[in-house]
């Protein structure tokens, strides 16, 4: 169990997200929740580059060699992740924003106006 | 569908997918494991290149076209955003209110921002050598600018903080990311392939081009930031209705 | 120049121009940002053309950095890749030149920001199509995706726009970052992020469920992007709703590229021993597409909105280029592509004909235009060659990539060649309804069907603010050069013979291994001829055909009480799914995954 358990934390933050947007009533919260699920990703991406008793790969004040280092590409993922999430994020509350002004509500079970 | 339907619908696919992610999980080399081939042969090619930071290394210089694909987002997310929050045709612009601050938040503002900004640009610098670099130190600048408005109001926000200039900024850092691996693929290598000498290893001067791609994205992600934020700022501040424009209608929820 | 030099030129070239367009748009006026833009978007065709051109039928390979494909990042371009590649860069300059003097653009702080947007969308689909490492093409996905959920909602001051930009946004995101948890199963896996490497990893295992699951969910993604039953929601909404320059490289490009993205990542990585086997990949991609096709036609067929009606006629498209990927064969790749080009061309035509109705009355609803805009007959010819183009008349290059499609797809199943006609068939068939009934006032005006859920197309935000200034040339000289060039992607001699080459070299997993690690390549086989034949030109020939008769009797004749009654309460249903709500979508995408897994778990 000891050897996935990080991965289904995974698994489980991407279903408990995506349950929030299917039941979601503020766009802010279903904004939320995207975060959520992309939280997932980095777990997943962390815990797929860890090494037990690893450390930082960074050598400026360990020689090296000297100790084992957890997967550096992973760290490298994640930190391009962190930076497109928070993007996309931004949009999407610019878009709900302007959606309040116009629509006079950001309950996105009221946003009818698309259909068939 | 109604919505409980919807939560129906979900629940049982849920508990497929979540059957299945369990099920590959358990085949998955187990965490912690002391087989990671990409990082090792990381470590050994970010160690020819005297970078100190491994992390730095894959983001700047291995895979920095990730980097500069990701810079990009960024800096289309800072021009959607303005394209979005520009003021639509039936709204228009006032000046933001000058607001009183206590005297001991006033002192906290101005201690702290230099502070800030030397801290900033200290992780930016030294990207190439210790945990941090671009994203990370120019997430602090822009934080740091905005103590301004903290300490006094958004008047001086603006001051400090020319968005029109920052705009400039933005685009520049962007396209200098470009231009340096152009710069690369001119000097008769490849496409952002390191031209400069590598340095000393553990120096300030070290890494090649990883320094200079740090400090463009330490540049972009700082003034791109401010840039975001400012335009959310400017919607909870200072654009308003115009007087005629007709109010959004109400919805029963 | 070198071909290692002109594969990242292709992604770097729009990135300045987007950069420079935000840098100095504030200070040039409209004609100088239009040349700019125009002039890189240009540059990066001619990037596009030299690279084919240097490449020949082989492949092209830049390793970024100077970096070996198993640290670094390495660009490739074949025949299939590259052309796709100058497929988005032709679409993306077509849209410029059509938007200088349609597109009413913010002005002052923000001039710039428009055509900035629309190179930096250029940039994320000629990277995502020429990349051969699956985390770079994560990020240029979202790169696409940025600039599209923005330029989506360009129309602040109505709500429509931004509701459906937000769908869009979410559903796309959501699906990414399920498509980057699967990234780093394969990555725990294998150990790489280069294509041709992580296949090569996988056939030392065994396969089995974490490399299923790991498919499945990078597929989500491209599934997603490519509007595929039951992940397509988003596609009409978004459409329905884009200014018509972003529909025109949404439609005819950008979900294409989904499609490609698939093929791509199953043939590299997921195709050989210790991958997904291809019986089941076949089996249930066929599925999908099918499913995909006979829901788009459906749904096409019963809209009034003329965007929407455009948007389902893509997503009917997609399930047939799906299927035509799903066999398999060179000559399904060979096929689709060339359907792929042809389709791409004359979506985007169409799209640009339905923005002249838009400048012109302020309106794409099919019932409120009807008889009103007799006016503009070269148009309307225009609108209705299009139908004919989308129905797979020869020859056109939709008729030949179905031509061959369908005798690939009927090689395996004798079915599929029914599939294609009738889907093509009711697609052209819809867009003929309404060029009649719009440009024409054909047959009684329809009635408005109040209780229906349906999305009208009346009460649009004009995208111009002067309505009296006289048609812009340019806007139906676009669309009808691209109709031209859906023309020549049927009937030029050498493009079906290197898109045969590229058919081959797209299936073919040893070589594109070979090309990464720099190894050299195996010969290339004998690659089959394609062209027109005789049963290509007689089913281009009938589906045309169906296309009229359906259009007319649709206008003309009134179907039975009884009739309507019984096709009203089996369709109904399937529109209220298309109910708009964001949470519904994200219940189907669920579902579309747990699907999958079920699906690839019962054929192993």
């Amino acid at each position: 169990m000891n050897g996935f358990l990080p991965f289904l934390a995974a698994g489980w933050m991407l279903l408990v997200a995506l349950y929030g947007m299917v039941t979601s009533r503020n766009l802010v919260h279903t904004v939320g929740c995207l975060a959520v699920a992309q939280s997932s990703t980095y777990v997943m991406l962390l815990g797929a580059g860890y090494r037990r008793g690893g450390t930082a790969p960074v050598f400026s004040d360990t020689a090296p060699g000297s100790r084992p280092v957890v997967d550096p590409v992973v760290q490298a993922l994640a930190l391009t992740d962190v930076v497109v999430g928070a993007t996309v994020t931004a949009l999407l509350l610019a878009l709900t924003l302007q959606l309040r002004k116009r629509h006079g509500t950001v309950d996105p079970q009221a946003l009818t106006g698309l259909k068939g | 569908m109604t919505a409980r339907l919807r939560v129906w619908l979900f629940t049982v696919a849920a508990a497929v997918v979540g059957g299945f992610f369990v099920a590959a999980c358990r085949r998955l080399p187990p965490f912690g494991t002391a087989r990671h081939p990409y990082g090792a042969r990381a470590v050994t090619a970010a160690l020819a290149h005297r970078t100190a930071n491994v992390v730095s290394s894959v983001n700047f210089d291995l895979r920095a076209f990730d980097t500069l694909g990701e810079e990009s987002i960024l800096f289309g997310a800072v021009l959607g955003t303005a394209l979005l929050l520009r003021p639509a045709r039936d709204e228009s612009l006032s000046r933001a209110r000058t607001e009183r601050v206590l005297p001991t938040t006033r002192l906290f503002g101005v201690l702290l921002l230099p502070l800030a900004l030397v801290v900033g640009v200290y992780i930016v610098a030294h990207g190439q050598l210790s945990p941090g670099g671009g994203f990370q130190g120019g997430v602090v600048l822009a934080t740091a600018l905005h103590l301004a408005y903290i300490a006094a109001d958004y008047r001086v926000l603006e001051k400090v903080r020319p968005s029109a200039a920052f705009d400039v900024a933005d685009g520049i850092s962007a396209a200098s990311f470009t231009v340096m691996g152009l710069a690369g693929l001119v000097s008769g290598g490849a496409f952002l392939q390191n031209f400069l000498p590598l340095g000393t290893f553990n120096q300030l001067v070290s890494g090649g081009l990883v320094p200079l791609l740090n400090a463009a994205v330490g540049f972009e992600v700082a003034s791109g930031v401010i840039v975001l934020v400012a335009h959310f700022l400017d919607q909870a501040l200072e654009v308003h209705p115009s007087a005629q424009a007709p109010q959004p209608e109400e919805h029963p929820t | 120049m070198q071909a290692s030099a002109l594969l990242p030129l292709a992604v770097a070239v729009p990135l300045l121009g987007a950069a420079l367009l935000a840098v100095i748009g504030r200070r040039l006026p409209r004609v100088g940002c239009d040349v700019l833009a125009t002039a890189t978007a240009g540059a990066t065709v001619c990037c596009l053309v030299l690279l084919l051109g240097a490449g020949g039928t082989g492949r092209a390979t830049a390793h970024l950095g100077g970096w070996p494909a198993d640290i670094g990042i390495v660009l490739v371009a074949d025949p299939v890749g590259a052309g796709l590649a100058l497929l988005a860069a032709v679409l993306v300059l077509a849209v410029i030149v059509y938007s200088w003097r349609y597109f009413d653009e913010p002005s002052g702080q923000h001039a710039g920001v428009f055509p900035a947007l629309i190179l930096l969308f250029e940039a994320g689909m000629t990277g995502f199509a020429l990349t051969g490492d699956l985390f770079n093409a994560f990020v240029f996905f979202e790169l696409m995706g940025t600039a599209a959920y923005a330029l989506t909602g360009h129309h602040v001051e109505d709500r429509r726009p931004l509701h459906g930009a937000l769908t869009f946004a979410i559903v796309n995101s959501l699906a990414a970052y399920c498509s980057l948890l699967g990234i780093a199963m394969l990555y725990a896996r294998t150990g790489q992020l280069n294509l041709a490497l992580a296949g090569r990893s996988l056939a030392t295992g065994h396969g089995g469920v974490p490399v299923t699951v790991a498919f499945v969910l990078i597929s989500t993604a491209l599934l997603v992007k490519a509007a595929v039953v039951p992940f397509h929601f988003w596609l009409p909404d978004a459409h329905a709703v884009a200014p018509t320059p972003v529909c025109m490289l949404m439609s005819g490009v950008m979900v294409e590229l989904g499609v490609y993205g698939t093929a791509r990542v199953y043939w590299t990585v997921f195709a050989g021993p210790g991958g997904v086997p291809p019986h089941a990949f076949r089996t249930v991609f066929t599925a999908l597409g099918v499913i995909t096709a006979l829901v788009g036609a459906v749904m096409c067929w019963h809209q009034r909105h003329l965007k929407r009606l455009l948007a389902f006629s893509t997503i009917s498209h997609v399930g047939l280029f799906v299927t035509g990927v799903a066999l398999l064969t060179p000559a399904g790749v060979t096929g689709t592509a060339l359907y792929v080009a042809g389709h791409g061309c004359a979506k985007a035509a169409l799209f640009g004909l339905t923005g002249v109705l838009l400048d012109r009355y302020g309106s794409v609803d099919e019932y409120g235009l009807h008889g009103r805009a007799r006016g503009l007959r070269l148009v309307g010819v225009l609108y209705a060659v299009g139908g004919l183009a989308l129905a797979g008349l020869p020859p056109f290059g939709t008729g030949l990539g179905k031509a061959v499609a369908e005798e690939a797809a009927g090689t395996w199943q004798p079915w599929l060649p029914a599939v294609f006609v009738l889907v093509s068939a009711v697609t052209g068939a819809a867009v003929l309804r309404a060029a009649a009934r719009v440009f024409l006032g054909a047959g009684p005006r329809p009635q408005p069907r109040p209780h229906e859920p349906e999305t009208t197309g009346e009460g649009e935000e004009p995208e111009i603010r002067s309505p009296r200034r006289a048609l812009p040339a340019t806007m139906p000289t676009v669309s009808a050069l691209l109709l031209l060039l859906s023309l020549l992607v049927g009937t030029a001699p050498g493009l079906a013979v290197a898109l045969g080459r590229g058919g081959e070299r797209f299936t073919d997993r040893q070589g594109y291994l070979a090309a990464v690690t720099g190894t050299a390549e195996p010969a290339l086989r004998g690659a089959a001829e394609h062209t027109w034949t005789g049963s290509g030109i007689a089913l281009g020939l009938l589906s045309a055909a169906l296309a009229c008769l359906l259009a007319a009797a649709a206008v003309r004749l009134r179907a039975p009480a009884g009739f309507s009654r019984v096709v009203a309460s089996a369709v109904t249903p399937l529109r209220r799914l298309h109910s708009g709500l964001v949470g519904d979508y994200v219940a189907w995408l669920t579902v579309g995954v747990a699907a999958l897994c079920a699906a690839f778990a019962a054929l192993r």
